[in-house]
């Protein structure tokens, strides 16, 4: 069982800050991390490879040089390999051109070794869209299965895989035949705390990077910002709105007004639903 | 089982990073492990780096470190409530190649240093703590860390796990500090523009400048306070020995706060956004509480040997020399295939044929000196300030006469006799 | 060159029979931009059975309503649902093309526009079309909610996006309204299918969902400890209300995740919001700014969620909870015996 995973660097939202005047990312404030829901992702990749007794993990980034630091994050997580592609080439793309050159790059890889199953992160909390992994999946023309919340057996011989697909108010009992494309949002499991020689395994791990020559068939406007539909138009801060009334007094005295403003409202109060 | 290494260096801070890169740059197998996300995101210092022992590991390192400005002017203010007695020196030549100082933040220091270090072939593993050292027959043999599988195994550990060395201490090689020897220190970052700084403390573009202040800062207690320059931001702290701080049930926090709106200090940070609040311990028992630095496996560098100076607050310097020359040691040991106390030794030599000890040693009665009698701090400085203060003011009073009541005032206050005695102990300590 | 792409549509969600109530309200959003382009706004309809929702569906504004119904289509699955929305929108070319940003809705749209090669905006919360060049601004938060941006598709059509649930307004009902039936036939069979739902287990647990509940106590991280939170608990259930929370507290492990109010968390509106020991990050405020009556209480005059709230009351929570549930439960005796719980 082959899978390849799709993981991305991100800056950490958490502790963002945007430049008020500019309007644009202040990036010494934001450190670049694995995005957490790829992180997941890796997770389910060990967890899949220990309940079948067998496999290889392949995780794959499009990103600058650096992002190799979350192809070694994943090999801490457990993954067995990692490949980069990284080219000015596949710069400013947007989430259609994304996952076109992901998905050159996980046809080169294929080649390698087949692929049985590719799992995405949910989606990446800088874009905040979940486009790549169905864009991915259109492309491979495999079919895509988001917001997977357990993948709960493989048929070998089927060639089938039962998951659970997390909708509005339950799940969906999915069976799906595989290769097919998941993506997986938090609750699909906890991060394990990597033993040392996985660490070690990092720290010593060289990604293998490959630019857009690397890949065949490519139709290069397909890729960057030339094969990007959507651009962004202008970049404003939400309109601040004006706020309503305080109420004056001591504790007592602002619970009293409060609880007269609410006179009106008792019928909602006190309802069940 | 677990794999074998030449080193395993605990700590990614610049003791530990000095040793590594030392050792993998002449070819050794080298395992560090940092407790931090990664190296820097824990660590504290006030923000001077000496350009020396860091050249004698990096040649030009200011060409692409990431530095913040160089220093050009260091301060040094006698502060009283509401004066202060300042003094200095500014020269320009320190603003040019080869440089003397820099003001550095630890964060992005300590990454890049750490990544000279894997370039060399430092095998760095962050987010991982070491427990403990794995001791037998009497000689370590690796560590212990708190991830599953956790066990590394080593010739030779080098703990260069910062001031409170919890490794040192378990293999009995220092005891637990008493108050006195270790100073507290708290440290904020104010986010300032780059304009601002260069107006309010008198500098052009790439010019740093560092203000040491004595006194008030303290609120009389035994330690100092410093204001350094970063690029954006600034970087106040204060600090007086744990010691102190329990006698005068002093806060760490009210300390910085009281100093941050202190009216000499405020106009200076007035407008700054509060970026980072860091505390952390300094060991300052200095020469006297240094503990063994090499056993039987094992050796310790920088503050987790104590060494910093804690009069002219130097630590880092300290810390990347000693690293240094552990991987020196370290080198011929592996040379001679013998791993031995005697044979580490080396390095204890070489450390206290060095300026560290020497340094160390000429400061030994400082702190003590300073503990002891705290007029120093809490009435000479203001004595100081009024001094000035009468001499600069333009009254009618002659300046011999001037002198004279100045004199006069200042022995009056204390009596004659204890004024000089008190000068001759405070030369005796520091000369 | 794009002539041919004209009107405005919006892909209607239902789950077995029920259409989702984002449906609706894009229904609301595309009539304002369909009228203000001077084109028709339909909607797109697929599943089993299911042609008895469209006069519902016109009465919330569509003009007409494209179906497509096929046993196959039965239960929402990406490769037979995208295979009807693709046929239809390759023959009959819309111009905008909307879908609600639930897990269904992204779905289906981000296969949707890698087959039809066109962009598509994830999350918009505003819209609008510059009409010189027929193009839609979609407009969302990035960057971690700190910053809204405009994203445009100038050069594909059509122009795609998605949108949060409750950000925008569905129109009063009509029933008098007419429009437009258009049934389309699709060649599907289930044997090509490589997916296939067994079964749909629907949460039964559930209390009151956030989303649907009419009185929501959220608490933040002023609260203190999880035992501080606990007023929060106390509260909401002496006026029977559900509990909501930040991210802060959802991480600090006070509340489960399914609690959360904001960005990350569920979007909100009900009438009334109570808001305690909340500083009013933007990433919250998102989630519950539309509520109806707001109520903030934190001891900071200064916290932003006082700009977003009715009425706010500057005061330390421990102090003023009590003595609100206090009030509350005189309230409720005065109110009388109407008042059951389960
Ligand atoms: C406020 C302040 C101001 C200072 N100002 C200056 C100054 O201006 N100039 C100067 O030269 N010096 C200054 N110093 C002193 C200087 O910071 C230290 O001397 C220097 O950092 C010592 O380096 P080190 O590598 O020995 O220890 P550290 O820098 O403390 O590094 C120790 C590292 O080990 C890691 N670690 C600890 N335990 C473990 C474990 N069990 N497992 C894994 N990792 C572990 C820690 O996370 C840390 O990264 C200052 C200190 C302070 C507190
Ligand atoms: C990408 C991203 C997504 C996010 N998504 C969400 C999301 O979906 N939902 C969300 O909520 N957050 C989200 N956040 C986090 C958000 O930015 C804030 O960190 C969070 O909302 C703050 O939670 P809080 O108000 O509970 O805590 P704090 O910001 O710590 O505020 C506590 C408040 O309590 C007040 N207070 C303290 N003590 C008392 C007292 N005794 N009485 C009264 N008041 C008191 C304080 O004045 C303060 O205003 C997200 C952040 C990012 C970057
Ligand atoms: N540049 C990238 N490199 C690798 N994987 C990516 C990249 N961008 C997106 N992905 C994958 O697609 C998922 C969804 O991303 P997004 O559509 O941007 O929200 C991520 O969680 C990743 O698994």
């Amino acid at each position: 069982m082959h899978i390849v995973v799709c993981v991305k660097q991100v800056p950490d939202t958490k502790i963002i800050k945007i430049n008020p005047k500019t309007n644009t990312l202040d990036r010494r404030s934001a450190p670049a991390i694995l995005n957490p829901y790829d992180a997941h992702a890796v997770q389910e990749a060990v967890k899949i490879k220990k309940m079948i007794g067998e496999g290889t993990i392949s995780v794959l980034s499009m990103g600058p040089p650096q992002a190799t630091a979350v192809i070694k994050k994943s090999i801490e997580i457990g993954a067995d390999r990692g490949y980069l592609i990284s080219d000015r080439a596949f710069a400013g793309a947007d989430t259609l051109a994304t996952s076109y050159a992901l998905s050159k790059a996980l046809e080169r890889i294929s080649k390698e070794q087949k692929i049985d199953l590719v799992i995405c992160g949910l989606h990446a909390i800088d874009g905040d869209t979940g486009q790549v992994g169905p864009g991915i999946a259109r492309r491979l023309d495999i079919p895509p299965i988001t917001n997977v919340i357990e993948v709960t057996e493989f048929n070998k011989k089927e060639k089938t895989v039962l998951l659970k697909r997390k909708i509005a108010n339950g799940y969906q009992l999915i069976e799906a035949q595989y290769p097919c494309l998941l993506t997986v949002g938090k609750e699909i499991n906890e991060i394990e705390y990597s033993p040392m020689p996985n660490m070690i395994k990092a720290a010593r791990y060289e990604p293998i990077i490959w630019t857009v020559n690397d890949l065949e068939n490519v139709d290069r406007p397909q890729l960057g910002l030339k094969g990007s539909p959507t651009i962004v138009g202008k970049m404003f801060t939400p309109p601040k709105p004006e706020g309503g009334k305080k109420l004056d007094g001591n504790a007592d005295e602002q619970v009293a007004q409060l609880i007269a403003l609410l006179e009106d409202k008792k019928e909602l109060l006190f309802a069940n639903h | 089982m677990s794999e074998k290494f030449d080193v395993i260096v605990v700590g990614a801070g610049p003791a530990g990073t000095s040793c590594a890169y030392t050792c993998a740059k002449n070819g050794l197998k080298v395992l560090q492990i940092e407790r931090g996300e990664y190296p820097g995101s824990k660590n504290v210092m006030g923000g001077v780096l000496y350009r020396q022992q860091m050249e004698e590991i990096i040649p030009e390192f200011w060409k692409e470190a990431p530095l913040e400005r160089p220093v050009i002017e260091q301060r040094f203010w006698m502060m009283d409530k509401e004066s202060a007695v300042t003094f200095g020196y500014k020269g320009l030549e320190w603003g040019m190649e080869p440089y003397n100082n820099f003001t550095v933040l630890r964060a992005p220091f300590d990454q890049w240093f750490a990544k000279k270090g894997v370039e060399q072939g430092v095998l760095l593993v962050n987010e991982t703590v070491v427990l403990e050292c794995i001791v037998e027959n009497g000689k370590v043999v690796g560590v212990r860390t708190d991830r599953p599988d956790g066990e590394v195994y080593a010739d030779v550990v080098v703990l260069a796990d910062g001031v409170n060395s919890l490794l040192g201490k378990q293999l009995g090689f220092h005891k637990e500090f008493r108050p006195d020897e270790v100073a507290l220190t708290v440290m904020e970052v104010i986010n300032l523009s780059k304009d601002k700084i260069n107006d309010r403390f008198n500098l052009e573009e790439n010019q740093g400048c560092t203000i040491e202040i004595f006194g008030d800062s303290t609120k009389g207690n035994l330690g100092t306070a410093f204001i350094y320059t970063n690029k954006e931001s600034i970087n106040i702290g204060v600090g007086t020995t744990l010691s102190s701080m329990i006698k005068a049930k002093l806060k760490p926090y009210d300390l910085l706060d009281y100093l941050k709106t202190h009216p000499m200090v405020r106009p200076l940070m007035e407008g700054g956004e509060s970026l980072e609040y860091l505390a952390h311990l300094i060991p300052e028992g200095g020469y006297h509480s240094v503990p063994k630095v090499a056993g039987n496996g094992v050796l310790l560098v920088g503050d987790a040997a104590q060494l910093v100076n804690a009069i002219h607050r130097e630590g880092s310097n300290m810390a990347m020399k000693s690293g240094k020359m552990a991987a020196e040691a370290i080198i011929e040991a592996k040379n001679r295939n013998d791993f031995s106390e005697s044979s580490l030794n080396k390095y204890r030599e070489a450390l206290y044929d060095s300026f560290i000890m020497k340094d160390l040693e000429k400061y030994k009665d400082a702190a003590h000196v300073f503990e002891h009698y705290p007029q120093y701090f809490n009435e000479y400085v203001p004595m100081i300030n009024r001094a000035a203060s009468k001499f600069f003011t333009v009254d009618g009073t002659s300046k011999k006469d001037k002198q004279k009541q100045i004199m006069r005032s200042i022995t009056g206050e204390r009596g004659k006799l204890k004024v000089i005695q008190d000068m001759f102990r405070a030369w005796k300590a520091v000369k | 060159m794009f002539e041919d792409y004209r009107g405005v549509w919006v892909f209607i969600e239902q789950n077995e029979g029920e259409i989702e109530g984002v449906s609706l309200e894009l229904l609301g959003a595309g009539r304002k931009l369909a009228d203000k382009l001077s084109v028709p706004l339909s909607g797109v309809l697929l599943g089993l059975e299911i042609k008895e929702l469209c006069p519902e569906i016109i009465s919330y504004g569509a003009d007409q309503v494209f179906v497509v119904d096929h046993a196959v289509l039965k239960d929402y699955r990406t490769e037979s649902y995208m295979k009807g929305v693709i046929l239809l929108a390759e023959k009959y070319k819309p111009e905008i093309f909307l879908y609600g940003a639930t897990p269904n809705g992204k779905d289906l749209a981000s296969a949707v526009a890698t087959d039809l090669s066109t962009g598509l905006t994830a999350d918009t919360t505003m819209l609008d079309v510059d009409l010189d060049n027929r193009l839609l601004e979609a407009s969302r938060p990035a960057f971690g909610g700190n910053i809204m941006a405009t994203i445009l598709c100038k050069k594909h059509r059509p122009q795609m996006g998605t949108v949060r649930p409750k950000v925008m307004k569905a129109l009063e009902k009509d029933n008098s309204r007419i429009g437009k039936i258009i049934e389309e036939e699709i060649f599907l069979q289930e044997e090509d299918m490589r997916t296939k739902v067994l079964k749909i287990v629907k949460d039964v647990t559930k209390k009151a969902r956030l989303t649907d509940a009419h009185v929501v106590v959220a608490g933040g991280k002023g609260m203190g400890d999880l035992q501080g939170f606990q007023l929060i608990h106390e509260l909401a259930e002496t006026i029977g209300a559900t509990v909501g929370g930040t991210r802060d507290v959802v991480e600090a492990g006070w509340l489960p995740h399914e609690q959360q109010v904001g960005q990350t968390g569920e979007t909100i509106t009900p009438k009334i919001y109570f808001a305690i020991g909340i500083s009013g990050a933007i990433q919250h405020i998102v989630g519950m700014k539309n509520s109806e009556f707001i109520i903030a209480i934190n001891k900071d005059p200064n916290a932003p969620i006082f700009d977003v709230a009715t009425y706010g009351i500057v005061g330390d929570a421990m102090e003023i909870v009590p003595r609100l549930i206090e009030q509350f439960k005189v309230l409720q005796k005065e109110k009388g015996g109407e008042v059951s719980y389960v």
